[in-house]
């Protein structure tokens, strides 16, 4: 069942929780809302389920109004990020809950109730603990509890509030897997909330991000990753390296520091964004950028080494990050306060008076053009 | 260092001994004793004499009147403390810290001093009671007014003991069971009540020894009419009057029979609200 969120807005108090904005959600799509604390993606989702009304706009469920539709006849499965599991019943009690409550005219007789908790219950692999209550259950336990309740209405569409937010790291991996493959079989439209990107970019088809009541981008997560629309989306995927300083005569500068930028007209106040992967380091400068450096803290866990540095000669808002290989490492060994210099391949350059960044690439990442690079963040996430 | 360093603050046994006996000393003197005359003084004249004392016409109608408005008290105050806790817990609106800080009023008002604005806004003569008159409805100084001073001065109890409860328990599971398809009704009756059921018991306990020992603002509203508003808590004082110290102890101990049976229903939801406590907390570990 399709999704469509038309003018939407929500105001608490004086607080503007959700700016107008309107979103379209296609039949069968796993869609991820990401956005930091406060960005109004929770009230989003619960405006969508009808547990809150909108100021404005409309919401439709495959082309029907259900704007003044009352939750309880949405019917949509909604997954709450504490479970709200019943803590007086049962695990098998509780998934029975929604269809005990039905009106007497659809309710499936008690054995058929049985045989759908049962059913419901193998699904999330939780046969054996069927009679145990929500307070001897895992979190993750807990939560497969909180899915099957959902889904023991056959809703079309399944409605979960930071479900992995309480668990930790590695329940979490499992259970982000074993949603997407119910998912996939079970064919409903999902909508998540979350504020990890990791999450929201491995799991869903389309990735919204909002800020402030906003959406900021709406996207699938290779181009949300490859092409960000602003400098909130950009900072908000992963850490980012800043040059900020004026462009004259070709050159965006600030202290010792500066890179080329050919053809540019002369701005003040232009910011450039570097990722961590997108810059190399060397023992030298190279003809197009000088970034003096100096290295603050190493970190080796990982796929990649981290390698924290300080800018030298000038100033940055935050200290700059860089991944290396753990053969480039071996052959380096950089220790805390050794110099270096990065050599960016791409930067995302930002105008005072633009919102979406230019991007920029310099003479020796003309090998593997920026067409490249975007094939390998693909392949990223291919493999993930 | 001296070995005394190594005790901690109060544990030298002189300050626990001390201690010890003067808090025991205490409750026996001010809470023991007291209970201990009581019926020892109502069974001085031996047990036909108390019976006939508890017997008697107008103590008996003191005894149906008394449980009689703690018989209606109760249910009102029932629905009405669910009523208001339900509201201040789950919804947001303006005056809503207000209201909670309203409900505590009856605790904090005297209750001669509400009985005495009943009286006046209710009395014959008082700005509601002279309309009402008109009708021929007459509240004060019959049972009706009993009821309405009871019903305010025992508020509180139910609204007090759930609404921290509700609080802490959020309002999820009961959003949870509305996606599901529940309606207002079933929400309530299965998750709702099974989650606060002990501590409404509880309420209902303390409001029905509130109710059934209000003396001060009944006084004011009753009238005193022996055999006909007359209150079990005004009978013992009527009994005192007229020099019949047998009596009055007969129908005090009646009144302390029903509170130490509140105490022990009090002790004994105690105990199972713990022990449900203790019962999760142990699951969960």
């Amino acid at each position: 069942m399709s999704i469509r969120v038309e003018n939407v807005s929500k105001r608490f108090g004086k607080f503007q929780a959700l700016e107008p904005l309107s979103l379209e959600i296609p039949d069968g799509q796993l869609v991820g809302l990401l956005g930091p604390s406060g960005s109004g993606k929770t009230t989003l989702l619960r405006i969508i389920a009808g547990l809150e009304s909108a100021d404005t706009g409309r919401i439709l469920f495959h082309g029907d109004d259900v704007t003044r539709v009352h939750v309880r006849d949405r019917r949509v499965g909604f997954v709450f990020q504490h479970y709200a599991l019943f803590r007086h019943m049962t695990v098998a009690e509780n998934i029975a809950f929604g269809l005990e409550v039905m009106p007497k005219v659809q309710r499936p007789n008690a054995k058929e109730i049985k045989k759908r908790v049962h059913d419901l219950l193998e699904m999330v692999q939780l046969g054996q603990l069927a009679n145990r209550y929500p307070a001897q259950l895992s979190g993750g336990q807990k939560q497969r509890v909180a899915l099957a309740r959902a889904l023991a209405m056959q809703p079309q569409v399944l409605l979960l509030d930071e479900p992995f937010g309480a668990l930790d790291a590695k329940v979490r991996k499992d259970l982000r897997r074993w949603l997407r493959n119910l998912h996939d079989e079970l064919h409903f439209t999902s909508v998540f909330v979350t504020h990890d990107q990791e999450e929201a970019l491995e799991l869903s088809d389309q990735v919204v991000v909002m800020s402030a009541g906003k959406i900021e981008q709406v996207d699938t997560p290779q181009t949300l990753y490859a092409q960000p629309d602003s400098r909130f989306v950009l900072g908000f995927l992963g850490h980012i390296n800043v040059l900020q300083g004026d462009v004259n005569q070709g050159r965006l500068s600030q202290g010792d520091a500066w890179i080329t930028l050919n053809g540019h007209p002369n701005a003040k106040a232009v910011e450039c964004y570097f990722r961590p992967h997108e810059v190399k380091l060397q023992t030298q400068p190279s003809p197009t950028a000088h970034l003096p450096l100096k290295v603050s803290a190493v970190s080796l866990i990982g796929a990649e080494v981290r390698v924290e540095l300080e800018a030298d000669g000038w100033s940055s808002p935050e200290p700059w990050e860089v991944g290396i290989s753990h053969a480039e490492y071996n052959a380096w060994q950089p220790m805390r306060g050794d110099r270096c210099y990065a050599v960016p391949e791409v930067g995302h350059l930002f105008s005072s008076d633009k919102t979406e960044p230019e991007l920029i690439q310099w003479s020796q990442a003309q090998q593997s053009p920026v067409v490249g690079a975007r094939s390998s963040v693909v392949s990223l996430f291919a493999s993930a | 260092m001296r070995t005394s360093a190594h005790l901690r603050i109060g544990d030298q046994p002189w300050v626990k001994w001390s201690l010890i006996t003067l808090a025991l000393s205490l409750v026996t003197l001010l809470l023991l004793v007291p209970l201990f005359a009581i019926f020892a003084q109502a069974f001085s004249g031996g047990l036909e004499s108390y019976i006939a004392n508890v017997t008697d016409r107008f103590t008996l109608h003191a005894i149906g009147l008394t449980l009689f408005v703690a018989a209606l008290t109760v249910p009102i105050n029932l629905v009405f403390g669910v009523f208001l806790a339900w509201l201040v817990t789950r919804f947001e609106f303006p005056g809503r810290k207000l209201l909670i800080t309203l409900i505590d009023i009856p605790f904090a008002v005297s209750p001669v001093v509400a009985g005495l604005l009943y009286l006046l806004l209710y009395g014959s003569n008082g700005w509601i009671g002279s309309r009402l008159m008109d009708h021929d409805i007459q509240l004060m100084f019959s049972w009706p007014g009993i009821l309405m001073v009871t019903v305010f001065v025992t508020c509180p109890f139910v609204a007090r003991e759930l609404i921290p409860l509700m609080q802490q328990q959020g309002k999820e599971e009961e959003e949870a069971g509305v996606t599901l398809g529940a309606s207002g009704w079933q929400l309530f009756r299965r998750i709702t009540l099974p989650n606060i059921q002990w501590a409404l018991i509880y309420g209902v306990v303390l409001t029905n020894a509130r109710a059934v020992g209000e003396f001060g603002a009944v006084s004011v509203v009753s009238g005193n009419i022996r055999g006909e508003t007359n209150t079990l808590p005004l009978h013992v004082e009527l009994l005192y009057q007229d020099y019949n110290v047998v009596g009055a102890f007969a129908s005090s101990s009646l009144l302390a029979g029903i509170a130490l049976l509140t105490l022990f229903v009090k002790s004994f939801v105690e105990w199972r609200q713990a022990r449900q406590r203790h019962a999760l907390n142990e699951e969960e570990i």
